[in-house]
């Protein structure tokens, strides 16, 4: 059935070198945490993306409930964590997650920073790693504002104050942030839509260039 | 026909613009690691299933995390709360306290804001254009190492420092973060509506006011703009710390609340230059008969 389903699409589409082409490549032994328990270093990469793939999931679930304005921002937060059938458990993942993700993005950095992987001619992958990291930090910051709670507000003026103090263009970044002159209910909306639509579209085109660029040119050797 | 069929194609396109495959190039060749001596292995389902066992250890500390500590929710934002320690999410605290040092303030601030972070990180991106050597063992390449180890220290350093402020602070202001506050309350709250048999999450009973229209008090009350603080209901602010008027008397004794209204109370001034000492008390026996109605 399966074979069936799968041959009538290969017909027309010719998808197995695509297939063969992920599922075949060779994964040497020094990156193999089966071989060299040290070698699991290597995995902070997959793990980063496996933790990201946690935060989209249940950034999805989060949605169904979360109503972005200053009004009801802190009732749905408060009504999903308390009242919703395992909406604790959803949120608790978004908000570790987010945290764990800084973390494996971090020893993820540092792995290829010491074994040198960032080297001629991976230098595009490195810097299209780095820009996945300032997305990451950008998530982090606007998620922070959306439960509408105090730590949230007083978190997100000091940001914006800091922004602001940017010279020559700190109040046009100011503004673009606030959508206003105060923290308030367009900065929320806007946060709300940086977080969930602008830099995880950007998110996921970088990450889409992270993994062509070392498929293409293979993980670095040993040292 | 200007492309011809091929007969051993199952499918027939008609017209067909398909860009044709060139013989000499092949799909995406991995790299050849026979260079390196030892076992590689297929990515899937070998590899992968062996990084998954990696996987589920992170995803069961995960999971416990997640179920152990409830993610914090605090009090709703209130802009006019002048009293609330702003904090950023733990991994921008160093940047946070970054800028509290002297020549990265005030007058410098833009050194703080947008010269050294910027400096810094401008030279992570750039790394690879920046140390272009060959070699890739970082104890051969120090100058590299050495600037990203002092990097760590700094930042482990600030935050360790930034957090310990905040810290301080905590114990200076005699506060504690409003999402244990809030634990705290509910905590307590579910606990007396068991105890009164009332079903679990439902709201605490409002507890009227005693004598609401009393003159005196409300005169008392109204010179000594108690509403500015306790609020036009009277009803205080959670949140802030403020205590209601509303069941005040089962809290506090009238002698407590003769010392509180004329010698303050945390927050609270001291009201004996306001208030006459008769006038204090004729508020305290009001305020001590607001308790809550008898079950």
């Amino acid at each position: 059935m399966f074979k069936g389903v799968y041959n009538w699409i290969d017909e027309r589409l010719d998808i197995t070198p695509m297939w063969r082409d992920v599922a075949d490549h060779e994964v040497p032994e020094h990156v193999n945490p089966a071989h060299h328990f040290s070698a699991f270093v290597y995995c902070f990469g997959g793990l980063t993306f496996f933790i990201t793939v946690i935060q989209i999931l249940s950034g999805m679930f989060l949605t169904m409930y979360f109503v972005p304005d200053i009004i009801n921002a802190y009732k749905s937060v408060d009504f999903l964590q308390h009242k919703v059938a395992f909406g604790g458990i959803v949120r608790g993942m978004h908000h570790w997650g987010a945290s764990l993700v800084i973390v494996m993005m971090f020893l993820h950095t540092l792995r290829v920073f010491f074994t040198g992987s960032y080297k001629a001619p991976r230098e595009m992958n490195w810097v299209v790693g780095m820009l996945i990291f300032f997305i990451m930090l950008g998530l982090g910051f606007t998620g922070y504002l959306l439960p509408w709670d105090n730590k949230a507000y007083f978190a997100t003026k000091v940001g914006i104050q800091i922004a602001e103090s940017v010279p020559y263009i700190g109040t046009y970044i100011k503004e673009l942030m606030q959508g206003g002159e105060i923290v308030g209910a367009e900065t929320l909306t806007r946060f709300f839509a940086i977080h969930v639509f602008f830099l995880p579209g950007a998110l996921l085109a970088l990450l889409a260039a992270h993994f062509f660029m070392i498929r293409k040119q293979g993980i670095s050797g040993p040292l | 026909m200007a492309h011809g069929h091929k007969s051993n194609e199952k499918v027939v396109f008609v017209g067909d613009s398909r860009v044709r495959k060139k013989a000499s190039t092949g799909p995406v060749t991995p790299p050849d690691y026979s260079a390196y001596p030892g076992k590689s292995e297929a990515f899937i389902p070998n590899f992968l299933l062996k990084e998954w066992m990696v996987g589920v250890v992170v995803l069961v500390g995960f999971l416990v995390l997640t179920i152990s500590e409830a993610a914090p929710l605090g009090y709703p934002a209130d802009p006019t709360n002048a009293s609330f320690i702003p904090m950023p999410d733990w991994y921008f605290l160093f940047l946070y306290q970054f800028l509290k040092l002297q020549y990265v303030s005030k007058d410098y601030v833009v050194l703080g804001t947008v010269g050294i972070p910027g400096v810094a990180f401008g030279a992570l991106l750039l790394a690879p254009f920046l140390d272009t050597g060959k070699e890739r063992r970082f104890y051969r390449r120090p100058i590299t190492s050495i600037l990203m180890f002092m990097s760590l220290i700094s930042v482990f350093y600030l935050t360790k420092q930034s957090w310990d402020h905040y810290e301080h602070e905590l114990k200076i202001t005699n506060s504690v973060p409003e999402h244990i506050t809030r634990e705290e309350k509910a905590r307590e709250a579910a606990e007396e509506a068991a105890k009164a048999g009332l079903p679990a999450g439902s709201p605490p009973p409002e507890i009227p006011l005693v004598e609401a229209k009393d003159p005196t008090a409300t005169a008392i009350i109204e010179k000594a703009k108690c509403v500015q603080c306790h609020g036009t209901d009277l009803k205080g602010n959670d949140a802030a710390g403020i205590p209601s008027f509303h069941g005040i008397g089962d809290k506090f004794s009238k002698e407590e609340l003769v010392d509180i209204v004329t010698n303050g109370k945390d927050n609270m001034p001291s009201f004996k230059d306001t208030l006459s000492a008769e006038e204090i008390d004729q508020l305290t026996t009001w305020l001590s008969k607001q308790k809550a109605p008898a079950k």
